[in-house]
This record gives C-alpha cells, sequence and structure tokens, in this order.
C-alpha cells in the first residue's frame, strides 16, 4: 500500500505493525490545541479508526495553533469540522465525530470502545473524569498538558504503570491554574506536545516496549530545557476510582457539575435591571470594555474593594474566560453580597454582543 | 548541603527565576516547604508535586544533597 509505504519500510514497523495501526481504535477527548495535531498524525499514519469528542465550536482565537481548521470553518463543532478536514487527508479510514462534552453519563460508554485515550483537553475536571473513565474501562491515556511556553508528556495506566492521580492526587481549585484563553499560549507548543502524544500512541500500538509510562517529560519551548521525572504508581489511587465504579455517574457530578456560582449568558443580561459590569482582569488586559457601566476591580484587588459593590444592583463580573469571574463571585458569595453574576464566555462574548447592538 | 531548585510552570513566575541554589541545612521535604513558603509566600496557595533527582517525592521524603523539581499541573490544551 503506497499511503503507508514509509512506515512498512521501517524495519520496526513493517506490514504487520501497519496491520495493527489499521485495527487500532483511538478516541481523541477534544480537538484542540493537542487534539489538532495528534489527530493529524494518527489520521495520516493510518489508525484504523479514529474518534474525535469535542462540544464546541471554532473561533477564530483557536486558528492561531489549532491547525485543523480555518476560516470556512469558523462557528462550526470542532469534532465535525475536523472529521471533514481528516478525511480529505485520509479517507480509507473510520472517522467517527462526537458533537458533544464528555461527561461523567457518558464516559464511560464512549470508552469502551476504544483501545487508547488521547488526552487533549483544556481543563482540570475533564483530565481527572478522562483518568477516573479510562481505569474503570481499563484503557490507556496519552496524556498532554500546556501551560505558556512549557508542556508535560506522559502515558498513564498503561499495563502496571501509574495514572494521572498518582502524580496530582486531587484536583486543584478551580480557577487556581489558568488555561490558555486565559493567559495564552505559544501556537507552535501545542503542536510540539500534542505530536509527542500521537508518537505515544503509535507506540503503545506498535507494543514498543519504550512507552512513556511511569515518567513525566517536561519541555520547556523558550529555553529548549527538557526535563523526564519518574512517577510511582500508587495502587490506592487506582483503588480510590475502582471503588466508585458502581456509583461513577453520581459520583462525578457530584464533585464537577454541582457548582452553585451564579453565571449569566450574555443573551440574558438584557433581561435584567440596573447593570453594573465588573472587570476583574489586570489593569493591562486587552481587548478593553468601553462601555460607561463597567469599573475595573482586578481579582486580587477585590477583597479591600467590597463597599464598589452595590447590591442594589445586577452585578456583572467580566474577565478573559469566565474563570476568574467565577472565582469573583465565589468571594463575594462568603461576603453575602447577592445579585452577582458570573458572565460566561467573558470579556470576547460581551463585545460580541455589544457589537451585534450597535 | 546545597540544592539545585526548578520551578515548573506558574511557580518559576511565583519565584521569578526558572532555576536557583539554595543552602539548606534541615532534612525533609516538609521542611524544605517551609523555608521556600518564607522566601516566597505566593508559593503557599500553589499546587504543586516535588521531586528530588528527577523522582517524584512524598511530602514525608528525606532530603539529601541533590537537584529538586518543583512541579505544578498544567491544564492547557
Amino acid at each position: 500500500m503506497n499511503r503507508y509505504s514509509r512506515h512498512i519500510i521501517l524495519s520496526d514497523i513493517g506490514q504487520e505493525g501497519q496491520n495493527k495501526l489499521l485495527q487500532a481504535k483511538v478516541l481523541v477527548v477534544g480537538a484542540g490545541g493537542l487534539g489538532c495535531p495528534a489527530l493529524q498524525y494518527l489520521t495520516a499514519g493510518g489508525i484504523g479508526t479514529i474518534g474525535i469528542i469535542d462540544f464546541d465550536v471554532v473561533e477564530e482565537s483557536n486558528l492561531q495553533r489549532q491547525i485543523l481548521f480555518g476560516t470556512s470553518t469558523l462557528g462550526i463543532n470542532k469534532a465535525l469540522a475536523a472529521k471533514k478536514r481528516l478525511e480529505d487527508l485520509n479517507p480509507t479510514i473510520t472517522i467517527n465525530a462526537i458533537p458533544e462534552r464528555l461527561t461523567s453519563k457518558n464516559a464511560l460508554e464512549i470508552f469502551k470502545d476504544y483501545d487508547i485515550i488521547v488526552d487533549g483537553t483544556d481543563n482540570f475536571l475533564t483530565r481527572y473524569l478522562i483518568n477516573d473513565a479510562a481505569i474503570i474501562t481499563n484503557k490507556p491515556v496519552a496524556y498532554g498538558a500546556i501551560y505558556k511556553f512549557e508542556g508535560q508528556v506522559s502515558v498513564f495506566n498503561y499495563q502496571e504503570g501509574p495514572s494521572y492521580r498518582c502524580l496530582f492526587p486531587v484536583p486543584p481549585k478551580e480557577g487556581s491554574v489558568a488555561n490558555c484563553s486565559e493567559v495564552g499560549v505559544l501556537g507552535v507548543l501545542p503542536g510540539i506536545i500534542g505530536s509527542m502524544q500521537a508518537n505515544e500512541v503509535f507506540k503503545i500500538i506498535l507494543e514498543f516496549d519504550t512507552v512513556l509510562s511511569g515518567k513525566l517529560f517536561c519541555y520547556n519551548a523558550k529555553t529548549n530545557q527538557t526535563t523526564t521525572l519518574k512517577i510511582n504508581r500508587s495502587d490506592s489511587e487506582f483503588e480510590k476510582v475502582l471503588v466508585r465504579k458502581d456509583h461513577f455517574i453520581n459520583y462525578h457530578e457530584d464533585i464537577s457539575c454541582h457548582d452553585s456560582i451564579p453565571e449569566i449568558l450574555v443573551d440574558d443580561i438584557l433581561l435584567k435591571n440596573n447593570i453594573t459590569f465588573i472587570d476583574v482582569r489586570e489593569l493591562h488586559e486587552q481587548p478593553e470594555i468601553n462601555i460607561p457601566n463597567c469599573v475595573k476591580i482586578p481579582l486580587g484587588k477585590l477583597e479591600e474593594n467590597l463597599d464598589k459593590i452595590n447590591p442594589k444592583n445586577t452585578n456583572i463580573f467580566v474577565c478573559q474566560s469566565g474563570i476568574r469571574s467565577k472565582n469573583a463571585v465565589r468571594l463575594l458569595l462568603k461576603y453575602d453580597k447577592s445579585n452577582c453574576y458570573s458572565l460566561i464566555g467573558g470579556v470576547s462574548a460581551l463585545l460580541q454582543q455589544l457589537k451585534i447592538k450597535i | 548541603m546545597t540544592l539545585n531548585i526548578k520551578y515548573f510552570g506558574l511557580l518559576a513566575e511565583v519565584t521569578n527565576c526558572n532555576n536557583e541554589t539554595i543552602k539548606f541545612s534541615n532534612s525533609n521535604v516538609a521542611e524544605l516547604l517551609g523555608f521556600l513558603f518564607k522566601k516566597y509566600p505566593e508559593l503557599k496557595n500553589k499546587d504543586f508535586q516535588v521531586a528530588q533527582n528527577n523522582e517524584i517525592i512524598s511530602k514525608e521524603s528525606i532530603i539529601s544533597e541533590s537537584e529538586i523539581a518543583l512541579l505544578p499541573p498544567f491544564s492547557g490544551g
């Protein structure tokens, strides 16, 4: 087969190895910065069945790094847009697009149809959900995560190796670690890290004995420093997940979805009266919100400026993406301030709405 | 003893350096963290794991003259 000839002439792969790839089923969770490059190489290399799950739609700010998309796919669901692009790259394989959010309700059902899971998500809740569902369904996870110029890669739950919880046992407090939409990321970094995740997938399928299990590879794109840290397996972290197996759906709902912080969609703002916007971003952050009823109080200064929050108004907190604003509302609830909402989607959602109104 | 400490991700922003060498006379991870929290109070609110000579270790582990790394979880993708 000409398409895979450069694989087949490698003595470590051959026709036998290529057949293993063609029989393999790989699920990529998140078709974003990490998912796009991973998907590209998995598809090109002839992974026989590829699943893509993503509920999100393509936005212009994704195009700096999410290389499967273009201006023609703006506003389209990422799983569907990726499938269309990848089918052109390789029409001989099967690609399943799942335009949904991965939740505790669907995770086990979806995972059972695949051999390997690629973690390309951008939040801790889904990362822990993937870890736990992968342990229960006994699937290895090709893990990657990024922060500004730095990336981490590992393979979890592979043979007798450790899981993500053996490295980080408990999820950090929500909002304590910023994601790319909050702090930015060098576009090429997820290209490197996502490609490394795809590389690990190939190594697992080809049964190489050098899979990155029990090790965390750390890469700094600015300094070119690499560090590989050894992670030990902790059986108790597996047991903690397995004992909740029968209550998985309810258990994960408890830890992930019952967040009582009031949030508001930009479309619903008009239904409220006496609105004040509170921009909790740092003063230098762009784009600026140029409307008269907006005050700027960076999150770190909020506690000393509580008198500026008038509970007679509808106080709508805004940040870059809706994470810090949620923390702001959480803080105000602590001081019994009512009538406070976190704006879902942050400043870009707000400005887009204002543009429409003008 | 002398410890070479590496900081990853947002921890390097808190300490304002990717790595540094410190003089340290106590013996375990908890004491080392106490020392670092005094030097960088903001570290206290951060989630991270500690590695010694490139192996993740627990808070009770004994520190010897070595290379230490402070590793936070990353969420981005």
